[in-house]
C-alpha cells in the first residue's frame, strides 16, 4: 500500500513539467503553428530559473525568469516562422539546438550545485488524513498549478470567444482573415504562451524535481510533451492522461529495474514510449471525431493574401 | 446625395493578369448595385478591394464621402461593410452559431446568438439550425449561414457575390425580399450575379465589366437579358441545340434499391432509391440541398460504398464494391459541387490537377507521370473550354471560380466517360460559359453517353433533361418526362409537398425502353 502510495505521488510530480510543456504547445498547436522547439525552450527555462535562483532571488522571482525566459526564447522562433515565414519545422529545430547551447552557456558554473528547491506545501488538516492526504494533499505548488493551468487552457479553448477564436485559425487562417482576425498577431500570442510554459515546466525540473542544473537535464521530455499533443489528438484532457501515463510507466520502470526485473533494462526504459503511445493511439481510433480536433493549418505558414 | 461608396481609378494586378484596371464607380445610399461581367472579369477582385481582404494597387474608396486608407477587413467590418464571399469563410470544425459568434462583436453568448440566428433566419425565409456542425452543411445551407452572419450585423453595405448561386427558387425569392427591406432601410447593397434575370429584377443600377476594365453603366429594369449578355460577352449567345436522342437499348448506369446511412449524424439517409440513365439522355435530379443528394452522389461516384456490389450497376457490371478510382477506370466521371477542394487540389498547377484524374489517358508509365503529356492534356481543356488562366502552370486557386469550374468540366469530358454524373454544372459560370457548358453536356450524352446532372437550377433541368428525378428527404420520386411536367409540379415534389407520380408510370416506360 505504502508503496501504491509512493508511486502514485511520484506519478503526478514526474508529469508535470510534461503537463506545463504540452499544455502550452497545444495552444500553439491549435493556433495551426507546430513549434518543434519545446526541449530547448525548456532547458532555456530551466537555466535562468536556476540562474535567477543563484543571484539570491527568491523562488516567485526564480520561475517569473524562467516563464520570461521560455517565452522569449519561442519568439525567435515567433519572428522566424510567422514573421518571416520559414519553414516551421526547421524554424523549430533550430529553437531546439538553440536553446540547448544557450541553456548551457546560462547555467556553466551552477553544475551539479544543488538547489534550494521549492518544498511541498503542508495544508493543515488534508494533507493529515490517511492515505488520502498522501496521495493528494502533499505536492509542491506548481503541481496545483498545473492543474490550475489545465483547467484555464480547456476554459479558454472551450469556453471563450478567444479560444474559439484561435481554434478557427487554427483550421483556415485565410477565413479567419477574411472575417477580420489578425492572425499572426494570435498566433504570436500563442507561441509565446507555449514559449512560458515550456519555460516553466523545465523550471520546475531545475528547481523542484532534480532539483539542480545539470547539462541537457530535460533529457527529451521537451520530445515527449510533442509526442503528447499529438498522440492526445489535440485535446487537453487527453494530454494529461497521456502526461500520467508516461510519468507511471517511467516510475514503474525505475521500480523495475530496481526489485531486478528480469527484463533487459533497454526493453524497461522504452515502455513508457510504447505504452503511452499505444493507449494513445487506441483512444484516438475515431477518425471523425479527431478529424474535428486537427488544427488542418497546422505547420502551413499564412501569408494575408494580395 | 453623398454616396454610400465611390471607387476611383481602382486598379489591382496579379502576375500576368490586369484584374481590374482604373475602375470607378459609385453607390448610394439604398441602391442595390449589379455587378455583371464574365468569368474572371474581376467582379471578385473588385469587392475583396472594397473589404479589404486585398489592396489595390492604385486608386481610392470613399465611404460616406470619407477617404478610406488602405485597410483590413476588420476596418471595414466597422464602417458597415459586410461581405459574403463566392468560396466562403466557414471553419468547419465548430457550429454554426460559434462561426457566426466569431464575427459578432463583444462577449460571447452562444444561447442568445442561437435564438437571434433562429429569428432572423425564420424571418428571411433561410433556415438553418445553429446547432449543426459546419462539417455537415450542404454548400447551400453554409451560403444561408454566411448571408445571416451578414444579416445579424446590420450592415450600412453588404457585398454579396453570387449569393443565390445555390438557392433554390423560393429561398431566391425570400432572399430578394429581405434584401428590399435593407434596401428600403438604407442599406446599399452591391450584387454580384450572373443570373441575369434575378439582376433585372432586383438591383437598381448595374456596372458592367470586361477584361478589368468598365465597358458600361445601365439602369437594368430598363435592359433585357439578351442586352446585358452582349454587354458582358461583347456579342451575342449562342442558341441551345438540343437534338432528339437515341437511347441505348439498356440502362448504362442503374442504381437499384439502393438504402444508405448518411456519413454524418446529420445527414440525410438514403431509402430505397432506384434510378436508371441511358446512354444517350441527360437524367436531372433535382431537389432542395441537404435532401440526400450529397450521399446519393457518394454513393454513385465511389466517395461512398455501398453495402452491396448489385446497388448500382454499371454496363451491366455491379460496382457497388468498388471504389472511386475502378469506378473511373471502368468509365464513370464525376465532377462534384465543391471545386475547390474536391473537384481541384488548390495550390496544384492545372497541370497536376490535370494528371489526377486525367492520368488514365496514358500519362503515367511505370509508376512515373508524364508531366509534359499532363501539361499538353490541360493547355488543350483551357484553349478548347476556354478557360481564362495564364496556362497549364496556373494554380487551381488563382481561377476565378467560373472558370475552374470550366476547366474541370472539360477535363472530366475529355476523358469522354460512358456515364457522367456531375453536380451543380453551371454554379457561377457566366452566361456564356453556361451556355457553353450546357451544350457540351448535350453533345456528350447525343454522342451516346448517359449524363446525370444533380443540379437546384430548375431552369437549367429543364433546358437540358431528358428526364427528371426529384429527391425529398432522401427519397427519390419515379421519374419525369420533361414534356409531361412543369416547373411547378417538380418545385412542389422537391419541398415534400406534391403528389407523387404513379408508379406505373416507370414500368410503361421502361418497358418503352427495353423495346
Ligand atoms: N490570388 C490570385 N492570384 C492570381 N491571379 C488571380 C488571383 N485572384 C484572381 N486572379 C485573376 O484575376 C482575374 C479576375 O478574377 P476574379 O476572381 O476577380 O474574377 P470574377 O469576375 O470574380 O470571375 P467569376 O465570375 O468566375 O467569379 C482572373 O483572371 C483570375 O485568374
Ligand atoms: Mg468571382
Amino acid at each position: 500500500m505504502d508503496l501504491f502510495i509512493s508511486m502514485f505521488a511520484a506519478t503526478i510530480i514526474a508529469a508535470t513539467p510534461l503537463i506545463f510543456a504540452a499544455l502550452g504547445e497545444l495552444v500553439v498547436e491549435k493556433s495551426g503553428v507546430l513549434n518543434l522547439g519545446i526541449e530547448g525552450m525548456m532547458l532555456v527555462g530551466a537555466a535562468f530559473g536556476v540562474w535567477a535562483h543563484f543571484a539570491g532571488l527568491p523562488m516567485i522571482v526564480a520561475l517569473a525568469a524562467a516563464v520570461l525566459a521560455g517565452a522569449a526564447a519561442s519568439l525567435l522562433f515567433g519572428v522566424l516562422a510567422l514573421t518571416f515565414m520559414t519553414n516551421q519545422y526547421a524554424a523549430g529545430l533550430a529553437l531546439a539546438i538553440f536553446g540547448t547551447g544557450v541553456s548551457a552557456f546560462i547555467g556553466r558554473g551552477f553544475g551539479s550545485t544543488p538547489v534550494d528547491a521549492i518544498q511541498p506545501i503542508h495544508l493543515p488538516g488534508l494533507s493529515d488524513i490517511p492515505v488520502i492526504g498522501a496521495m493528494f494533499f502533499q505536492y509542491d505548488p506548481l503541481v496545483y498549478f498545473s492543474f490550475v493551468m489545465f483547467g484555464a487552457v480547456s476554459w479558454f479553448l472551450y469556453r471563450t470567444k478567444a479560444g474559439l477564436a484561435l481554434r478557427a485559425i487554427g483550421e483556415s487562417p485565410d477565413s479567419a482573415h477574411a472575417i477580420g482576425f489578425e492572425v499572426i498577431k494570435i498566433r504570436y500570442l500563442a507561441v509565446m504562451f507555449g514559449g512560458a510554459m515550456a519555460g516553466l515546466g523545465g523550471a520546475y525540473l531545475s528547481l523542484v524535481y532534480t532539483p539542480l542544473w545539470v547539462e541537457n537535464m530535460t533529457a527529451g521530455r521537451g520530445w515527449i510533451a510533442l509526442a503528447l499533443v499529438v498522440f492526445a489528438a489535440w485535446r487537453p484532457k487527453r494530454v494529461i492522461l497521456g502526461a500520467w501515463l508516461f510519468g507511471g510507466m517511467t516510475i514503474l520502470q525505475l521500480q523495475g529495474q530496481a526489485i531486478g526485473l528480469k527484463v533487459p533494462s533497454e526493453l524497461l526504459s522504452a515502455l513508457p514510449y510504447l505504452a503511452t503511445i499505444a493507449v494513445l493511439v487506441l483512444i484516438s481510433r475515431n477518425r471523425q471525431a479527431m478529424a474535428l480536433d486537427f488544427p488542418v493549418s497546422l505547420a502551413q505558414p499564412f501569408r494575408p493574401k494580395g | 446625395m453623398t454616396p454610400r461608396l465611390e471607387l476611383r481609378g481602382i486598379s489591382k494586378s496579379y502576375p500576368g493578369v490586369l484584374a481590374n484596371d482604373d475602375i470607378s464607380l459609385s453607390v448610394l445610399p439604398g441602391e442595390i448595385h449589379a455587378v455583371l461581367g464574365e468569368n474572371g472579369a474581376g467582379k471578385s477582385t473588385l469587392m475583396k478591394i472594397i473589404y479589404g481582404a486585398t489592396p489595390a494597387d492604385a486608386g481610392q474608396i470613399y465611404c460616406d464621402g470619407k477617404a478610406v486608407p488602405e485597410h483590413g477587413p476588420a476596418v471595414s467590418r466597422e464602417l458597415g461593410i459586410e461581405m459574403v464571399y463566392q468560396h466562403f469563410a466557414l471553419f468547419e470544425s465548430i457550429t454554426v452559431v460559434e462561426n457566426i459568434a466569431l464575427s459578432m462583436p463583444g462577449k460571447m453568448d452562444l444561447k442568445g446568438l442561437a435564438l437571434r440566428i433562429r429569428e432572423v433566419s425564420e424571418r428571411y425565409g433561410l433556415p438553418i439550425d445553429p446547432d449543426r456542425l459546419v462539417l455537415s452543411l450542404s454548400v447551400g445551407e453554409r451560403q444561408r449561414v454566411e448571408i445571416v452572419r451578414c444579416l445579424l450585423r446590420q450592415p450600412k453595405l453588404l457585398i454579396l457575390d453570387e449569393p443565390t448561386s445555390v438557392l433554390t427558387p423560393q429561398a431566391v425569392r425570400k432572399l430578394f425580399e429581405t434584401l428590399r427591406q435593407l434596401s428600403d432601410e438604407g442599406c446599399s447593397i452591391l450584387y454580384i450575379s450572373h443570373k441575369l434575370d434575378e439582376v433585372r429584377e432586383l438591383c437598381h443600377s448595374a456596372t458592367v465589366l470586361r477584361g478589368g476594365k468598365v465597358t458600361g453603366e445601365t439602369d437594368p429594369r430598363q435592359a433585357t437579358s439578351a442586352e446585358l449578355a452582349r454587354m458582358m460577352v461583347g456579342k451575342d449567345l449562342p442558341e441551345m441545340m438540343v437534338e432528339p436522342s437515341e437511347l441505348s437499348h439498356m440502362p448504362l448506369l442503374s442504381v437499384n434499391n439502393l438504402n444508405l446511412a448518411p456519413e454524418t449524424v446529420t445527414g440525410t439517409s438514403l431509402k430505397a432509391v432506384s434510378l436508371e440513365v441511358f446512354g444517350g439522355e441527360i437524367v436531372g435530379i433535382a431537389g432542395v440541398s441537404g435532401n440526400g443528394q450529397g450521399e446519393l452522389a457518394a454513393a454513385i461516384s465511389g466517395e461512398k460504398i455501398t453495402s452491396a456490389a448489385e446497388d448500382i450497376v454499371l454496363e451491366g457490371r455491379p460496382i457497388g464494391h468498388l471504389n472511386a478510382g475502378r469506378r473511373r477506370d471502368l468509365g464513370l466521371g464525376f465532377v462534384p459541387e465543391e471545386r475547390l477542394g474536391r473537384g481541384a487540389v488548390p495550390p496544384y498547377e492545372l497541370s497536376e490537377n490535370a494528371l489526377l484524374t486525367a492520368h488514365r489517358l496514358g500519362m503515367v508509365k511505370h509508376g512515373m507521370a508524364n508531366r509534359r503529356k499532363a501539361r499538353d492534356f490541360a493547355a488543350d481543356v483551357i484553349e478548347k473550354y476556354n478557360v481564362k488562366a495564364s496556362g497549364p502552370s496556373a494554380k487551381a486557386h488563382g481561377l476565378s471560380g467560373g472558370n475552374l469550374q470550366k476547366f474541370i468540366m472539360g477535363r472530366e469530358i475529355e476523358l469522354s466517360p460512358k456515364v457522367l454524373l456531375v453536380s451543380q454544372p453551371t454554379w457561377g459560370v457566366d452566361v456564356g460559359a453556361a451556355a457553353y457548358v450546357r451544350q457540351t453536356l448535350i453533345d456528350l450524352s447525343r454522342s451516346g453517353q448517359a449524363v446525370i446532372v444533380i443540379s437546384e437550377e430548375l431552369e437549367e433541368l429543364f433546358e437540358i433533361c431528358d428526364r427528371l428525378y426529384v429527391i425529398c428527404n432522401g427519397e427519390l420520386t419515379p421519374s419525369l418526362n420533361r414534356a409531361d411536367t412543369n416547373v411547378e409540379e417538380v418545385g412542389l415534389l422537391m419541398t415534400g409537398t406534391g403528389s407523387k407520380p404513379a408508379a406505373p408510370d416507370v414500368q410503361t416506360e421502361s418497358v418503352r425502353y427495353a423495346v
